[in-house]
């Protein structure tokens, strides 16, 4: 099923009008962004709908958008049908305070990991998870590191552990990092 | 959540040894939960056959595993959080040690979703190139995981023949770009360096040597009673339960599903070589066993073996690797998300581009070792202890890219 059907179909069950929401079906992946509270009734749909049969959650991102107004996380899930061989791609915006979205571990057991990576790194927290803990990181790291006004701690328990700039600094001037064939 | 101290906190001898460490929470299970005759026991982080830095909470009952949570993030590095301050070409060497036994497969995914990012291609020798280095690094893989996973189960032999023909692998690496294991080779519309001369017919070489003793080693191994007595029957995965946590690659095959990226979203023209599928079959239990899931691997190489084959045959002899290397890498606003086949399952990435900047506003790896570590617990209730063993590495995992 072509990419603009797929979002016109899911559209139609959400009852959202045209306009009421943000899509992209030329985009090189094809999305949709649905609001926050539509999230778990939308990916309900893309599963057990028999015509998009997405059976699977391949990955969940987030991606920090503080300077955007208003400020957001946006989660951003991945798609796959692997018995009608399309993708698609679901967006969310949730705001940077007390972020929070309700989890879809109920619908595909993939995103149980997926969301404990997002919690992780980006503090969103997802209602109704089985098992919400850090995953990646210490259970007393400061902060989430992928938020982009994250700062770095000079020391974790008298460990230093502050990344140098040289490499942003060398990047930003234009100059090459030593990979490539021009250095 | 559990709050009591693990009887040490850090590493008293080091000198940077903190009095002050909170106490251990990183439990899932708590004593006071405990029914009679229950432990709590850790596996690992440092055991051999975790097959690198993970550490497994069981909940045991005498040999009986009732529960199991895996613990990851020793290797945690988030190269995501550096990519942030690199340029594009800048994140390849991070890419090359997620997988690091599997470098070309994760610098390919990410090269790619970078063109994808710029619309670029890249020419057919090149892609002659990258198909070759990525499915002899398959075989190398492959090879790793069916070597160590006859040591798990108990079988030294295979584990030397294996690694024999993977060191070969390694020098054909070695010679092309310098070095064995994190090759930094796959370039942003490119690679790095032309085949050298005479680097085909070593390559023909191998393949030729390589197929009689990977029969041997399969006779050994395979299709030995003791081996499929120890295999045959755990750690099912069922069809539903490989869809359901998006498994990929051999885990996903093994569980009897028909289906390959290479085939069914190509990529780098995968789509003009003739090669099967290979799918469990399930002669020795039910389907998605651990053995399924090791012998999708040993077939698989014969098929990579196939593809190298016809790659060598049809390479054009003349063009520039560097051809379509772009000399700034800017792209305009927006993101990719490309995924690609590779030895451990399905790699992506996804890279989110601000408007001509050098350097990413975004990078993701969807990394397969994670998501099918994701599963683990639901495979591991009700098995022996030993059998821990063997179901870590049916799932052939590395924690370089779980930890990322």
């Amino acid at each position: 099923m072509s990419a603009a059907s797929i979002i016109e179909r899911l559209a139609a069950h959400l009852g959202l009008e045209e306009g009421a929401f943000e899509s992209d079906a030329e985009a090189k992946d094809p999305w949709v962004r649905v609001p926050g509270d539509k999230l778990l009734a939308a990916a309900e749909f893309l599963k057990t709908d028999p015509e998009l049969d997405f059976d699977t959650l391949h990955c969940v991102s987030g991606v920090d958008w503080p300077g955007d107004d208003p400020p957001a996380i946006e989660v951003v899930y991945h798609l796959t049908s692997l018995s009608r061989k399309h993708w698609i791609v679901l967006k969310t915006r949730v705001d940077r305070e007390g972020a929070s979205l309700p989890t879809l571990e109920t619908v595909w057991k993939a995103a149980n990991w997926h969301e404990r990576e997002t919690y992780d790194l980006f503090g969103v927290r997802f209602e109704g998870h089985s098992d919400l803990r850090r995953i990646l990181l210490p259970s007393d790291w400061p902060g989430h590191p992928l938020l982009r006004d994250w700062e770095w701690p000079e020391t974790w328990h008298k460990i230093p552990v502050k990344a140098g700039r040289q490499m942003t600094e060398r990047a930003e001037g234009g100059q090459m990092t030593g990979v490539g064939p021009f250095d | 959540m559990a709050e009591h101290r693990s009887p040490v906190d850090g590493a008293p001898l080091v000198t940077l040894y903190d009095e002050d460490l909170p106490p251990d929470n990183s439990y899932a299970f708590s004593p006071e939960d405990l029914e009679e005759d229950e432990m709590i026991l850790n596996m690992g982080p440092q055991h051999p056959s975790t097959h690198g830095v993970l550490r497994v909470e069981l909940k045991t009952d005498g040999e009986i595993v009732k529960d199991a949570r895996p613990h990851i993030g020793y290797l945690h590095r988030n190269f995501e959080k550096h990519a942030e301050n690199i340029d594009y070409q800048g994140v390849i060497p991070f890419t090359d040690r997620m997988d690091y036994v599997g470098s070309m497969g994760n610098s390919l995914a990410y090269a790619l979703t970078v063109e994808k990012l710029l619309g670029i291609g890249v020419g057919e020798r090149v892609a002659g190139i990258r198909v070759i280095t990525a499915e002899l690094q398959r075989i190398a893989s492959h090879l790793l995981a069916m070597g160590t996973y006859g040591m798990d189960i108990g079988a030294f032999t295979p584990f030397l023949l294996c690694f024999q023909q993977r060191e070969r692998i390694l020098d054909l690496f070695e010679w092309l770009c310098g070095a064995r294991l994190l090759y930094n080779y796959n370039w942003v519309g490119g690679v790095s360096h032309d085949l050298p001369e005479g680097w085909t017919d070593k390559c023909r070489r191998f393949l030729d040597e390589f197929v009689p003793v990977l029969d041997e080693v399969d006779k050994l191994l395979s299709h030995n009673k003791i081996f499929i007595r120890r295999t045959a029957d755990i750690g099912i995965i069922t069809p539903e339960m490989a869809k359901d946590y998006a498994l990929s690659g051999p885990n996903l095959r093994g569980s009897g599903i028909d289906w390959d990226l290479r085939r069914d979203d190509p990529y780098l023209g995968y789509e003009n070589y003739d090669f099967n599928i290979v799918v469990a079959t399930s002669p020795h239990g039910p389907v998605g066993s651990c053995w399924d899931r090791y012998f999708v691997r040993v077939r698989e190489m014969y098929e990579s073996v196939k593809i190298v084959r016809q790659a060598l045959d049809r390479l054009p002899a003349e063009g520039d690797v560097h051809e379509n290397v772009p000399r700034f890498v800017r792209p305009l606003a927006g993101e990719a998300y490309c995924r690609s086949e590779a030895p451990r399952g399905e790699l992506a990435f996804y890279i989110v581009a601000e408007n001509k900047k050098p350097i990413p506003y975004r990078v993701k790896g969807r990394s397969p070792c994670f998501v099918a570590m994701g599963l683990f617990h639901e495979i591991t209730r009700g098995e022996m202890i030993a059998d821990i063993i063997a179901i870590i590495g049916s799932l052939d995992i590395v924690l370089g890219e779980i930890d990322r």
